[in-house]
C-alpha cells in the first residue's frame, strides 16, 4: 500500500498553463499519475496537452471527481490557490511553491485547520510525493524511484529526497511512499503525520527519515517515535558541518527550547532507537542491511 | 534580514510605535548636527548587527558638542566582534524609570505567532527565561485572529507592568503586532521597552528581521539591503540572486536546494576537504543562475576546486550543463570542477557537458566519489 495517494487518485493542476505547471504536470502524467485537468483563471475551456482547463477549482472538481490537487503557482497567488482548492473539494493539497510570506503560510495553515480539517496540505515548497508505479504529484523524477517497497521516505529537504530514493533504488531497493514535505516555517504535513501513516501501512516495513538543521521538527519526531513506532527507522540530518545559520535572535531560541543543530537533533532521534548516519550514502547502505534482515 | 537599530526604529515609526528623537550619522561632523537638533544629552550609538555593543565601547552619552564631538569620533572604526563601525544612531537620552521587553514570533511548532511581555527588561532575555520563567507573560495569537486591544490590556495587566505604563504599553503592543505582521517581520523586538519618569512609554532600542520571502510585497524595504552584507563574495552573490555563505575552505561548492548544499559540505568534511562557501542555486535555476554562481565561486581566490553537486527536480540538468560552458566561456575559471548530475534530464544534460570534458572539467557518478576527487584535485 501507499501512503496519502495511490494508482486511483485523481489530480488536478492548478497552474497547468504556466511553463512549471505544464512541465511538471505532463511529467505526472507521463509517470501514469491520472492528471484529470488544470485549473487557470480566465483560461477554462482551454486545454494543455489534451487535458482540460478550468476556470475554479469547483468547476474542475465537478467535472472531473479529483480529490488532490498540485498547486503550481508564483508565491503572492499561492495562499489564494491553497483555500480555493479546500473550498473547491479537495482533500490532499501539494504545494510546491518555495518562497510564500511565512505569515501568509501561518494565516493558511490556520484557516484550513479552521474551516477544513479534513484537508491535508503537503507543503509549502515541498518536492511533492511519489508511490512509485502508482502516482506522482510534484516535482520528483519518477525514474530515480522503485516500485514495491518495502521502505517508506520522509523528508524535510527537497533534494535530498531525491537522493535517498536514488541510494535506495540504485540498491535495489523499492518504497512504497516518499513524501518531502518541504522545509518552511509552516509546513501543512510535518514528520509524526508521515511516521504515523507508515507505522500503520502493512506494505512499508522500515522508514527512512531525512533532516535538516534549524527548528524542532526532529527532536519532537524523535519523542513520537519513541512512544509510537515499532518500525526501524534511518536517519539523516543534513548539516553536521554547516555554519552557523541566519539567527532566529533571541525569541526563536527561547520557543523551541532546541539549539536546532544537527548534532542535537542526531542525539534526540539515537535516544529513540533511531539509526544515525553522517551521510546520505551510509543511510542507504544502513537500509540495505534492514531490508536484507526483515 | 536583520536590520540596524536605526533600521528598525524608522520602520517602528511607520507603524506608529514611540521611539527616542534622533537620526543616523556617518561623520563626526553629521553627529554634531543630529545632536543639536534633537537636544542634550544625547546617546551616541554605534550600528553592528552584533550584541555587545555598550560593552565594546559602542554606546556613550554626550552632554555638549565637545563630548559629542570625542565620543563620534571614537566610535566611528571602532571595531566591534569584527564588525567595523561605520555608522552612528544619535538620539535624544531618555530617562529610565522602569525597563521593560517585548517581542513577537512565529511559533513553529504550535503553528501561531507568539508575543513575550516581561516587567524584567534591559538584561538579555534568555537570562530572565532561565533564571525566573514566570517574570515572562506569553500569549500565542491566532494568526488569523490577530491581537486585539482588549486582549493586550489583559496581557499588560498579567505580565505586571506597573500601573502608569499599562494602557500606553498594551496600544503599543497592538501597534508592535501590527508592524510585525503587516510589516512581514520574522521577529520583532524591543529591548528595553522603557517607561519614564514623566509617564511615557516607547522603545529604546529595535530588533527587526524581515521575511524576505515578502519582498514583493515591500519596496520600501530596497534601502536596507543596500547596507545589508559586508563580505564582498556574500555581496556579489546577493546582487545575482544566489543564495551564499562565505567559509574559509578551499573547495567551492554549488548545489541546488539547501538540504543539498548543507549534505554536500558534510561529505566534503567527511572525506577530508573544506567548503570555501555554501551555495544553493535554488529551485528552477536555469543557464543563467548556474554560470552566475561560477563566477561568485570564481572570483574567490581561495578556491582551488569546485565541486557542483546537482540533483535535478525542479531544476534541469541540462540548462545547469548549459550554464556551466556559458561560464567557461564567459570568464576564465581557474580552478578545476568536477561535477556530479543527476535527476530531472540527467541524461540530456550528461551528453551536452560530454564532448567538453577533459582533467579541468570533469564528471563523477556518485556524490561521495566527486567529494573525493574534489578533495584530492584541491590539495594537489
Amino acid at each position: 500500500m501507499s501512503i496519502f495517494v495511490d494508482e486511483n487518485t485523481k489530480v488536478i493542476v492548478q497552474g497547468l498553463t504556466g511553463g512549471q505547471g505544464k512541465f511538471h504536470g505532463l511529467r505526472n502524467r507521463d509517470y501514469g499519475t491520472k492528471v484529470v485537468g488544470g485549473v487557470t483563471p480566465g483560461k477554462g475551456g482551454t486545454d494543455v496537452d489534451g487535458i482540460p482547463v478550468f476556470n475554479t477549482v469547483r468547476e474542475a472538481v465537478e467535472a472531473t471527481g479529483a480529490t488532490a490537487s498540485f498547486v503550481v503557482v508564483p508565491p503572492k497567488f499561492a495562499s489564494a490557490a491553497i483555500l480555493e482548492a479546500a473550498e473547491g473539494g479537495i482533500t490532499f493539497i501539494v504545494c510546491i511553491t518555495e518562497g510564500i510570506p511565512a505569515h501568509d503560510e501561518a494565516v493558511t495553515y490556520n484557516k484550513l485547520v479552521e474551516s477544513y480539517p479534513h484537508v491535508r496540505l503537503l507543503g509549502p515548497n515541498c518536492p511533492g510525493i511519489i508511490s512509485p508505479g502508482k502516482c506522482n504529484i510534484g516535482i520528483t523524477s519518477g525514474d530515480i524511484a522503485l516500485a514495491g517497497g518495502p521502505v517508506g521516505i520522509v523528508s524535510r529537504s527537497g533534494t535530498l529526497t531525491y537522493q535517498a530514493l536514488h541510494e535506495l533504488s540504485q540498491q535495489g531497493i523499492g518504497q512504497t511512499t516518499c513524501v518531502g514535505i518541504g522545509g518552511d516555517p509552516v509546513p501543512g504535513t510535518n514528520f509524526i503525520d508521515c511516521l504515523a501513516a507508515f507505522e500503520a501501512d502493512p506494505e512499508t516495513k522500515a522508514v527512512m527519515m531525512i533532516g535538516e538543521i534549524g527548528g524542532s521538527e526532529e527532536e519532537r519526531a524523535a519523542e513520537w517515535i519513541k512512544h509510537n513506532m515499532t518500525k526501524p527507522i534511518v536517519s539523516y540530518i543534513a548539516g553536521v558541518t554547516a555554519p552557523p545559520g541566519r539567527k532566529m535572535g533571541h525569541a526563536g531560541a527561547i520557543i523551541s527550547g532546541s539549539k536546532g543543530t544537527a548534532q542535537a537533533k542526531m542525539e534526540a532521534l539515537a535516544a529513540a532507537g533511531v539509526h544515525v548516519c553522517l551521510n546520505p550514502t551510509e543511510a542507504g547502505q544502513k537500509m540495505v542491511e534492514i531490508v536484507q534482515a526483515l | 534580514m536583520d536590520l540596524f537599530e536605526y533600521q528598525g526604529k524608522q520602520y517602528f515609526s511607520r507603524f506608529g510605535i514611540a521611539v527616542s528623537p534622533g537620526d543616523v550619522a556617518d561623520t563626526v561632523d553629521e553627529a554634531v548636527a543630529v545632536a543639536e537638533r534633537v537636544g542634550y544629552p544625547v546617546v551616541v550609538k554605534a550600528q553592528v548587527k552584533v550584541g555587545g555593543r555598550g560593552k565594546a565601547g559602542g554606546v556613550k552619552l554626550a552632554h555638549d558638542v565637545d563630548e559629542v564631538r570625542r565620543h563620534a569620533g571614537d566610535i566611528l572604526g571602532l571595531d566591534i566582534k569584527g564588525h567595523v563601525v561605520r555608522r552612528l544612531w544619535i538620539e535624544r537620552s531618555s530617562d529610565i524609570a522602569k525597563e521593560y521587553y517585548a517581542s513577537f514570533t512565529l511559533d513553529r511548532p504550535n503553528k501561531a505567532h507568539l508575543g513575550m511581555l516581561s516587567a524584567q527588561g534591559g538584561v538579555e532575555i534568555e537570562v530572565v527565561a532561565e533564571e525566573n520563567p514566570d517574570a515572562i507573560a506569553f500569549l500565542s495569537i491566532d494568526p488569523v485572529r490577530g491581537l486585539d486591544i482588549e486582549t493586550a490590556r489583559r496581557w499588560v495587566h498579567e505580565a505586571e507592568l506597573d500601573e502608569a505604563a499599562r494602557e500606553q504599553a498594551a496600544q503599543l503592543l497592538v501597534k508592535l503586532y501590527d508592524c510585525y505582521t503587516t510589516g512581514d517581520c520574522d521577529l520583532a523586538e524591543i529591548n528595553p521597552l522603557i517607561l519614564t519618569p514623566d509617564g511615557t512609554v516607547h522603545a529604546l532600542d529595535a530588533k527587526v528581521t524581515l521575511d524576505e520571502n515578502a519582498s514583493f510585497r515591500h519596496p520600501e524595504w530596497e534601502e536596507y539591503r543596500a547596507t545589508e552584507t559586508e563580505d564582498p563574495r556574500e555581496k556579489m552573490a546577493k546582487e545575482k540572486g544566489l543564495n551564499y555563505i562565505g567559509l574559509d575552505g578551499t573547495i567551492g561548492i554549488i548545489a541546488n536546494g539547501a538540504g543539498l548544499a548543507m549534505s554536500t559540505l558534510d561529505v566534503v568534511n567527511q572525506v577530508g576537504g573544506s567548503a570555501a562557501n555554501f551555495l544553493d542555486i535554488g529551485g528552477g535555476a536555469n543557464a543563467d543562475v548556474m554560470a552566475a554562481a561560477m563566477e561568485v565561486i570564481n572570483a574567490d581566490p581561495k578556491v582551488t576546486a569546485i565541486f557542483v553537486n546537482i540533483f535535478g527536480g525542479i531544476t534541469r540538468v541540462d540548462e545547469v550543463a548549459q550554464g556551466v560552458l556559458e561560464a567557461l566561456r564567459r570568464v576564465s575559471i581557474t580552478a578545476p570542477i568536477v561535477l556530479r548530475l543527476d535527476g530531472t534530464n540527467a541524461v540530456e544534460g550528461r551528453a551536452i557537458l560530454a564532448p567538453h570534458l577533459n582533467d579541468r572539467l570533469i564528471t563523477e557518478p556518485t556524490m561521495l566519489d566527486a567529494a573525493r576527487r574534489a578533495v584530492s584535485l584541491a590539495n594537489a
